[in-house]
Formats: structure tokens, C-alpha cells, sequence
């Protein structure tokens, strides 16, 4: 019995979710890589093919004994890591209740909201998240990419948000090994920067 | 035995590696793709892998091989099956003599395909076994367990996987390359009683497929991966039968409740159906929890009424599942609650805000926009068609675009067109291809026009490769799946020899030049081509970034309204371009009526 709560305890279910191209299934192969390292079980499901093509992207990551599907239920999700504000909101019914969600401020707009189909106003949507999630952590990633000097990191910099959230179940160093072992030399120093950055 | 992360195509593809595979070959096609560029990434050397010209090819060349006692696969999507379904149909009563699996994933949704059909149906039709995983650990172990059988029974054999199990990644166990089986082909032995299929040795060979495959029922139900996970005692009446994806939804979704028996279906052809006959015993009601088609729920209605059984199995053909769609954890659960009288929490959020729509669309700077663009201006106010097909230029369909008016299936635009043009003669007929589905299925489209005196414009997209999939050779790109560096076969070439005397090639980035093209050709009688060449932006390092002069912009938006390139955007009543997308490709340059946009590099 005590085992079998050990196990339920190391259980994660982790929502990543973005717009296609932002670098959403990096992030989830380093969680996964960093799981593997300490021997637990992971699997993932995300978006591949036709949605990409600047569509809504999401990868599930689920950590632990005794899963069956890549796939996370509804509110089932211990946290989400945003790329975007309107794709975290979209994405909210995955989140259990008293879950936390990571969110990047800088929203990315549809050609829809372009060609004056749609509305689309971020800062509504930080307002909700603000208004539904306990846990929430913004990232300015607009001041975060200036200082770190490089648009290309904002997953990194989400993946440290989300470990000092508490709710990944790794911790920096954890993530550090599997940069290490899954990104190139010349990038590596950046992606630790930006893995370690805080405002 | 190892650990690796591994998506679920890549464990199919180390799979066959390590079940000795010799030949692979296929074509590609969400969700399957990955499939033989895994095979072809970690090729020791000694297996034949191609990106054949289309799934017919594919499956053709694995037979050959796997007549010459080869272990063979070719890899395909669904609706790449019913390209090869001719040759398939025949084979199963030619029978093979190495294992030959014809992998095909299926797409539940569907979420990049065309259609929602059941490779399981295609199983019962064509009477090829099949093998239906449920996880990238069992993909994995089964495909291994396909070769085998495939072997011994002497048939090709489906092992069909879906979107969720093919693009899923877990962390398996997986041999090391000492444990790989290592296959000897013996190489083609002559025997024409054997080989050259005649309606005699099919009435033959049909007798002996019906036979086997009523064995093969038997041997499934001894089958480890058909299985029965037995209901605790005094538990109701009740059970539930899923397969692939599905199956692992309901397992969590019971988690450790053990008050529903489980059947697990990992061959629905041929169907266990002893295995069933034990499961359906003493059971009052039984859930088939399936994707696709009710597979499973017809063959067990069908074994109750066989043996006088009062079991009542609900599924999708009694509405307790529903009819299309992808299954979920959600619907899933959603059943099982439904079928065992239990609550469920609603997940739903009713104060959701607003949400921006991001349907797909053609990447910033797509070479593609700027040929759809340019056959709009050259044909404005004119009464047109323009016939579509497969590929990344299928979402020219989009706002502001709108210039696919039909799309059907591989090559089916350039047939369309003519057809219009027969019935409906003072319209302009265009038909839209890319240059991969050109080589896969448009060719005989093109002769049936010339041969038939259509009169139509054929607009070929090439933009050197397979861009939809993901950026596989193909014939017009001049290097192979074996690293080879080939002679690239030209379009222009090939459109020529088939008789067009008009074939223009355009670069489509020159805007003038590309309406002035159209509008010379299009009213010339007969089949003419142009040929749009411009390579895909995802191979291509950007040549410069346009940038707007906001003193010079004066907010009319026609650069964002006529093109729908997603890295314009509106910034303060002007223009304003998003420099990470941007590559330059100088097309609204070219639209805006004041010049106020520079940077880019056109013709580049």
C-alpha cells in the first residue's frame, strides 16, 4: 500500500502547448530525457503533420508507473507550460484543480486576427489565467529574450519557470544533464543561461 | 535488451531492423512517414530502403523481394493503401515466401488525411491477418511477431497502427544489435505454377486462404496479445473490448477497478473467435470500445448469434460510442462511465473567453502563395475552376487566397479539370499540382488530357520535395533514400515528351512576370503547362526580411487582405512584418500600391 502511493506520488502529468514552430516538442524531448536519466517511465503525444503549419501545438508528457496512454484527461494535468497566452487558456480544462500554469506573455497572432476575422487581445488572457490558476507564473519572455539576447530559448526559459514552480518533478540540474546530452556544443552555454534566467 | 525514448514509428522501424528486415520501401503520409526514414537513418548497411514513386511501387518492389525470400515492409498511410490495393488484392493469392508486412497507419480524426477509413475493414476484404498495437512498447514487440507470421503462414500481413500509437513516444526496452535476427534471402526461385497468377490458381489459392485464415482464428485466440484481464468475483455481468489506442484509454480510465472484464482485440482478421466465445461467457452486456469502423462489435454480435449467445454488445452501431472521430480519454471514459452507470465530472470550462482560430496556413514566405496569387490576378473577373490536390498547397483553400475550389485525392485535380471543362466548356480549368504528387499519381492525368484533347492550364507547384511530410526526396530531387546522388528526372521533360507543346517555367517570386505567364497561356488552346519553381522556405536560408517604411505606409492593409502571409501583421494603423518569420520573399513588396515595403530579395 505505502509503495503503491509512493508511485501515485512520482506520477506527472505535464501540458505543453504553443503555436507551431516555438519550440514546444524540444522542451518536451529534454523533460523526457531528464525522466529517463532517474529511471522513470515517460511517455509523450504531440502534435506532427498539417496543424503544425502555424496552427495550435501541444505535447503531453505524462512521468510514472503504470500508465497506458500518452495521452492526459481532462483535468487531470498537474501543470502546463504556455508558449502563448491564448493557447494556455485554451488548454485550461487539462489542468486539475489546484494545478499550476507556467505562461508566456507574448502572444502570437493568427493570420485570422490579421485579416480582421478576429479579436485577439492578450492581455485578456493573462487576465483570466490570473483570475482561474492559484499557481501562475507569467514570464515577461519579451524582456527575457532581450536580455538572454536570442529569440530561440524561450522554451528553455519556460522549462526553469516550470522547475521552480515545484510541479515538474525534476529539478535544474536534471534539465542541465539532458541540455548536455541533447543539444550542441555551441548552444549549450546560451540554453543554460536560459535555463537558470529569472527576471 | 536497452532503454530508449523512441516515438512509435521509430520502435516499428527498429522493430523490423531488429526482426532482420532486407528491403523497405514505401511513400510518404501522415501519420507513417517516419517509418522508413528511421529505417533509412539507422541503416547498418545492409537493408534496400526507397521512397518509392507512389504506394503501388512501393508495394511491388517489397513483393519482388519477398518473393526472392527477403524479409520486406513497405510503409504507408491509409489512403496510400487504396493506391496500393491492386497489386495487394492480387498478392494475397500469389502468397510471399521471405515475411512481407505492409505497415499502414490509420489517422482517427482525422487529423491530416482525407478520409476515416479502417484498415482492419480493408483486412476482412483483402483477407491479409492483421496487427493492431496498443503502445509503442507493443509496436515495437509485434511488428517483430508480424515478420514471423507472415513467414510461417506464407502471406503478406497488415501491421496497422494509428496516430496516437505511430506519433506517441515512450521510453521501451529495445535489443541491442548482437540479439537482431539476421536474414539470409535465398533469392528467387523460378516456378511459374507458382508465381503467374491465373484464374485457376486463384480459385485454388482462394480455397487454401479461407482455410488458413480459419486456422489462424484459432492460432489468435492462443495469441499472447488477444487477451482476457478476468472481473473480480461477484463483480456484474459486464464487459469491455478494445483494441489499439483505445484499449490503453480504458485501462486508465478503469485504473485499478477490476469489476468489467476486458477483451483485448490485437487481431481483428482473423478474428479470435474462440478467445471471444470464452470471454462473451456468462456476460449480460459488452462495450466495444473501437476507433474507425465497428470492427470488433460486428464480429462479436456476429459470434453471439453463431452460438445462440444472449449477450447484448453495444458500441458504435447502438449509439453507445460514437460513429466517426478520434477517441479520446474523455469519450472514453465518458462510455465506460455511461455503460457501468456512473457519474461523470464534467471537465468543460463555460467562461471561456474568446479564442484566436489558428487554422494551418502556408508558412511566411511559402512560394506557393505567390504562384496561387498570380494565377488570381492573371484570371480576375474571368469564370474559372481551379482544380487542387495533396500537399502543403492544399491550404491555398484559405481567406484571402481562396484558390483550391476542389480537392479529392493524389492527382485526381488534373482529371477534375478536364471533366469540368467537358460539361462546362466557356470555363477557364486549372489544375494545381505539386511536384511530388505530380511523380506519385499526375502523370497519367496529363496523358489522359493531351490523348483526350482536353483544354486546361496545368500549373505544376515544384518546389523540389516533399514539403507536407516532411521534406523527402523524390524523383525530381536527384538523391536517394540510399544516400545515391541520381540524375534528377525534369517535369519540363516529361510534360514535353507527353506531347504539350507549351510548358513555361516561371519563378512565381516575380510577381509581373508570373501574371504576364498566365495570362499569355491560359486562353491558348489545348493542354499548356507552367511550371512555378521556387524552392520550399523550410530549405532554403532567408535571402533578406522586408521591412515597412512606416512613413511611406498608409494603412490600406492590401498587402495583409490579398495575402494571408502570417508574418504581416497590423501595428498602429500601419503594415508591420514579424522579422522572425519573414524570409524575404519580397511578394508584398511587389502588392503594396506605394512602395513603402523594402528589404527582400526577389528572384533569388
Amino acid at each position: 500500500m505505502v509503495q503503491f502511493l509512493e508511485v501515485t506520488r512520482m506520477n506527472k502529468n505535464i501540458i505543453l502547448c504553443g503555436v507551431g514552430g516555438q519550440g514546444t516538442v524540444l522542451a518536451s524531448k529534454l523533460m523526457a530525457a531528464a525522466a529517463m536519466e532517474k529511471n522513470i517511465p515517460v511517455m509523450t503525444a504531440e502534435t506532427i503533420g498539417m496543424a503544425q503549419r502555424g496552427g495550435s501545438v501541444f505535447s503531453h508528457l505524462r512521468m510514472g508507473e503504470g500508465i497506458h496512454s500518452p495521452l492526459i484527461a481532462k483535468g487531470t494535468a498537474d501543470l502546463i507550460i504556455g508558449f502563448e497566452p491564448g493557447e494556455t487558456v485554451r488548454m485550461l480544462p487539462f489542468l486539475k484543480k489546484g494545478g499550476s500554469v507556467v505562461v508566456s506573455s507574448r502572444p502570437i497572432m493568427p493570420v485570422s486576427a490579421s485579416i480582421g476575422d478576429a479579436v485577439y487581445q492578450a492581455e485578456e488572457m493573462i487576465a483570466y489565467l490570473k483570475q482561474k490558476v492559484m499557481n501562475l507564473t507569467v514570464v515577461d519572455s519579451e524582456k527575457a529574450m532581450k536580455e538572454l539576447g536570442s529569440s530561440k530559448v524561450l522554451n528553455v526559459v519556460l522549462l526553469g519557470a516550470a522547475v521552480r514552480s515545484g510541479e515538474l518533478g525534476l529539478t535544474l540540474e536534471d534539465i542541465q544533464a539532458a541540455i548536455q546530452n541533447r543539444v550542441p556544443e555551441k548552444f549549450q552555454e546560451l540554453n543554460i543561461r536560459a535555463l537558470t534566467y529569472t527576471e | 535488451m536497452h532503454k530508449e525514448f523512441l516515438m512509435g514509428n521509430e520502435a516499428i522501424a527498429l522493430g523490423a531492423l531488429s526482426a532482420g528486415v532486407n528491403l523497405v520501401a514505401g511513400y510518404p503520409g501522415t501519420p507513417s512517414t517516419e517509418v522508413l526514414e528511421t529505417i533509412a537513418r539507422q541503416n547498418p548497411g545492409t537493408v534496400y530502403v526507397e521512397w518509392s514513386v507512389n504506394e503501388k511501387a512501393g508495394l511491388e518492389v517489397a513483393a519482388g523481394a519477398a518473393y526472392s525470400g527477403a524479409r520486406a515492409m513497405v510503409t504507408m498511410k491509409q489512403v496510400g493503401l487504396n493506391v496500393a490495393s491492386d497489386p495487394l488484392m492480387s498478392l494475397e493469392y500469389i502468397g510471399v515466401k521471405g515475411g512481407l508486412v505492409v505497415m499502414v497507419a490509420d489517422d482517427p480524426g482525422p487529423i491530416s488525411s482525407q478520409t476515416e477509413q479502417d484498415t482492419r475493414t480493408f483486412a476482412g476484404f483483402s483477407k491479409l491477418p492483421l496487427f493492431d498495437p496498443s503502445s509503442v512498447q507493443e509496436a515495437y514487440e509485434m511488428i517483430q511477431e508480424a515478420f514471423e507470421y507472415s513467414e510461417q503462414y506464407h502471406t503478406p500481413v497488415f501491421f496497422r497502427s494509428t496516430t496516437r500509437v505511430c506519433h506517441g513516444y515512450a521510453s521501451i526496452d529495445v535489443k541491442d544489435q548482437e540479439e537482431y535476427y539476421i536474414n539470409t534471402p535465398e533469392g528467387f526461385i523460378k516456378d511459374s505454377s507458382k508465381w503467374v497468377i491465373f484464374p485457376r490458381l486463384s480459385r485454388i489459392n482462394h480455397a487454401k486462404i479461407e482455410e488458413r485464415n480459419a486456422l489462424l482464428s484459432d492460432v489468435f485466440s492462443e495469441y499472447k496479445r488477444n487477451f482476457i484481464r478476468r472481473e473480480t468475483e461477484g463483480a456484474p455481468h459486464r464487459g469491455i473490448a478494445a483494441h489499439g489506442i483505445s484499449y490503453a484509454y480504458a485501462m486508465d480510465n478503469l485504473n485499478k477497478d477490476n469489476h468489467v472484464r476486458l477483451l483485448k482485440v490485437s487481431t481483428p482478421f482473423p478474428f479470435p473467435e474462440k478467445l471471444a466465445v470464452e470471454f462473451l461467457d456468462g456476460l449480460d452486456e459488452v462495450l466495444c470500445l473501437e476507433e474507425l469502423d465497428p470492427v470488433i462489435e460486428r464480429a462479436l454480435t456476429y459470434i453471439c448469434g453463431k452460438y445462440g449467445l444472449k449477450t447484448r454488445i453495444l458500441g458504435k452501431l447502438t449509439g453507445h460510442v460514437a460513429s466517426a472521430g478520434e477517441n479520446s480519454m474523455e469519450s472514453v471514459g465518458a462510455a465506460i462511465a455511461a455503460f457501468l452507470g456512473m457519474e461523470q465530472e464534467s471537465q468543460e470550462i463555460l467562461d471561456m473567453p474568446p479564442l484566436p482560430v489558428r487554422p494551418p496556413v502556408l508558412c511566411a514566405g511559402c512560394p506557393h502563395r505567390a504562384s496561387f496569387y498570380a494565377v488570381k490576378q492573371a484570371m480576375l473577373g474571368r469564370k474559372t475552376i481551379f482544380c487542387g490536390d495533396i500537399g502543403c498547397y492544399t491550404l491555398g483553400n484559405a481567406m484571402p487566397l481562396d484558390m483550391v475550389d476542389t480537392c479529392l485525392c493524389m492527382g485526381a485535380g488534373i482529371n477534375i479539370a478536364q471533366g469540368v471543362k467537358h460539361i462546362e466548356p466557356d470555363t477557364a480549368c486549372f489544375a494545381f499540382v505539386g511536384d511530388s504528387t505530380f511523380f506519385a499519381s499526375g502523370i497519367t492525368g496529363v496523358v489522359n488530357a493531351v490523348y483526350n484533347q482536353a483544354d486546361m492550364t496545368l500549373i505544376v507547384l515544384d518546389n523540389s520535395t516533399t514539403a507536407m511530410t516532411g521534406h523527402q526526396p523524390h524523383p525530381g530531387t536527384g538523391h536517394t533514400m540510399m544516400g545515391e546522388i541520381v540524375e534528377k528526372i525534369s517535369i519540363e521533360k516529361i510534360l514535353h515528351a507527353i506531347g504539350l507543346t507549351v510548358v513555361e517555367t516561371v519563378n512565381p517570386l516575380n510577381l509581373d512576370e508570373a501574371v504576364a505567364c498566365v495570362r499569355n497561356i491560359a486562353d491558348q488552346p489545348g493542354v499548356k503547362a507552367i511550371i512555378f519553381k521556387s524552392p520550399c522556405i523550410a530549405l532554403t536560408k532567408p535571402s533578406g526580411k522586408s521591412t515597412v517604411d512606416n512613413e511611406k505606409c498608409i494603412g490600406c492593409q492590401k498587402c495583409i487582405r490579398q495575402l494571408g502571409c502570417p508574418a504581416l501583421i497590423m501595428n498602429d494603423g500601419k503594415a508591420a512584418i514579424d522579422q522572425s518569420q519573414c524570409t524575404g520573399c519580397s511578394l508584398c513588396e511587389q502588392v503594396c500600391p506605394v512602395g513603402a515595403i523594402s528589404g527582400g530579395n526577389k528572384n533569388e
